[in-house]
């Protein structure tokens, strides 16, 4: 059994991501960072890359990663049934990207991200944008800008709905588990 | 070799793969699912890297006791570029004396810790026998088994047609050639019907032609043009020219007078049709160069298309290990 609310709907959400891309914006400035490209990561981290494209008004096409076949756990889960191509159309190579997903919580999406990302070729750096930034880190990976670091129970789950309209949904089971 | 619990032996108890044996007794669902697999993975030749480290850390054996360097190197290609290991065992035929040596082989490569065969052999039922016998937690994918089957050449044909005419559902096939001896268009015939296209027509001499073609789903033509008319995809099968010598068919060149596919004759088809071929190809007896190298035909790109396809049916089999409850 699981209880679920709402915790955001899309107007705020919009204007969360908004208020993230003025911290972007300043942060690529202290790097001297002038031309980022932007990859989501599939499928909320997609959704808000989309936004945040949009406001850095960023010429190349906004990338989009399945990490699917770079998970630390594929041959135990498999091959997600959704998995899609990723794509990114442009060169890699000594460009500033600018990773974006919805929810940060062990780092092992980002780890297998940028393992991705490597293969594509060698960016001159990445900087890493979570709307969400919960506890739970299992690796040496943390966002550089988080949108908002709501205080989870560890039995707790947030995920992102969208695209159009955005909601934040925060599920509950209600007899936690006992480890 | 087609009763009922031979199809199952392809899934698990959640309905997805774990050996890759047959087309037949698979849905048109979990069809689609390995087309949209390959989707992911037929991009990858674009990048500078053009692997994933999906299969990291495990063997797969290409177990081939029939010659073909073709298939053994797209299945070997598809392996590496899911970062799995690649052992090849080519096994002379003639010095395997069926049923107990072939066991015998199966658990020397299992010993070594083997996870996947990717098996060729020349009888039917080859590929089902090993997946019956192998350990739990092995996955078998038949590479093409006597007559019977070519399952993962009738998906990267499928995939080559989608990526062509997106729906199955209004195409009309035509299937040329020897379809009696054929693994690949028996494959073909089962993969089209199960993903729903209007009409499969088989094509060629009454000798190439089973008895019971129409049990397969298909119409019979004995008539080039009138076969061909109003395509949108030929495929043409290749002329195994052993069997000449069997009086089924006169000569090559009466083959070809007859069968052989021109430009002029493939304005029968829809103006959009295109040609293909699952190789060797023979020139000048089941195509002239100029349709081979023609705007039209796919050929080519049905060969990249078989790694993306084989790496799909690799890495969805894999995926079925744990939950087997293989000790890891």
């Amino acid at each position: 059994m699981t209880e679920l609310r709402t915790f955001m709907q899309h107007d705020a959400i919009v204007d969360l991501i908004g208020g993230m891309c003025h911290v972007i914006k300043k942060r690529l400035h202290e790097r001297h960072i002038h031309d980022p490209a932007v990859i989501g990561i599939h499928t909320g981290g997609g959704w808000i890359a989309g936004h945040v494209h949009a406001n850095l008004g960023c010429k190349d096409p906004l990338g989009l990663l399945d990490i699917s076949f770079y998970r630390d756990d594929f041959t135990r889960i498999g091959v997600n049934p959704q998995v899609r191509p990723s794509r990114i159309e442009f060169e890699v190579e000594g460009r500033d990207i600018v990773l974006v997903d919805d929810v940060i919580q062990s780092g092992r999406t980002i780890r297998a991200a940028m393992n991705e990302i490597f293969d594509f070729g060698r960016p001159a750096s990445i900087t890493l944008v979570c709307l969400i930034e919960r506890g739970g880190r299992q690796l040496p990976i943390q966002p550089d800008v988080a949108g908002l670091r709501p205080p989870l129970r560890t039995d707790e789950h947030i995920r992102l709905n969208g695209p159009e309209p955005l909601s934040l949904e925060i599920s509950r089971s209600r007899q936690p588990r006992g480890t | 070799m087609h009763g009922r619990q031979h199809h199952n032996i392809q899934l698990n108890e959640e309905g997805g793969l774990r050996h890759f044996l047959t087309i037949d007794g698979l849905g048109r669902d979990l069809l689609t699912r390995i087309l949209d697999t390959a989707e992911s993975f037929a991009t990858l030749p674009g990048r500078p890297v053009k692997k994933v480290p999906a299969l990291r850390g495990r063997i797969i054996t290409n177990l081939f006791f029939e010659n073909s360097t073709r298939t053994r190197t797209t299945f070997e290609l598809a392996a590496k570029r899911l970062s799995a290991d690649v052992l090849n065992f080519n096994v002379s035929t003639s010095a395997t004396s069926k049923g107990e040596t072939l066991l015998d082989t199966l658990r020397n490569i299992e010993a070594m810790h083997c996870e996947m065969f990717v098996v060729r052999h020349n009888e039917s039922g080859a590929a089902h026998f090993i997946a019956r016998h192998a350990a739990p937690g092995v996955s078998v994918i038949n590479a093409g088994d006597g007559r019977h089957a070519h399952p993962t050449q009738a998906m990267l044909d499928m995939f080559t047609i989608r990526k062509h005419k997106g729906d199955f559902t209004p195409l009309r096939v035509a299937i040329v050639g020897d379809i009696l001896h054929s693994r690949v268009a028996r494959s073909q015939i089962l993969a089209l019907n199960t993903l729903g296209v209007t009409e499969v027509r088989v094509v060629g001499p009454r000798t190439l032609i089973p008895t019971d073609a129409r049990a397969l789903g298909v119409h019979v033509y004995h008539d080039l043009d009138e076969g061909l008319r109003e395509v949108d995809v030929v495929i043409m099968l290749r002329l195994q020219k052993e069997r000449m010598a069997g009086a089924l068919l006169p000569s090559e060149e009466e083959y070809f007078r007859l069968y052989g596919l021109t430009n002029e004759r493939l304005e029968a088809a829809k103006p959009d049709a295109i040609v293909m071929h699952p190789g060797p190809m023979n020139r000048s007896v089941e195509m002239d160069s100029e349709v081979a190298d023609g705007p039209r035909s796919v050929i080519l790109q049905q060969v990249s298309y078989g790694i993306a396809v084989r790496m799909a049916i690799m890495s969805m089999c894999m995926q079925t290990f744990e939950a087997d409850g293989r000790p890891a």
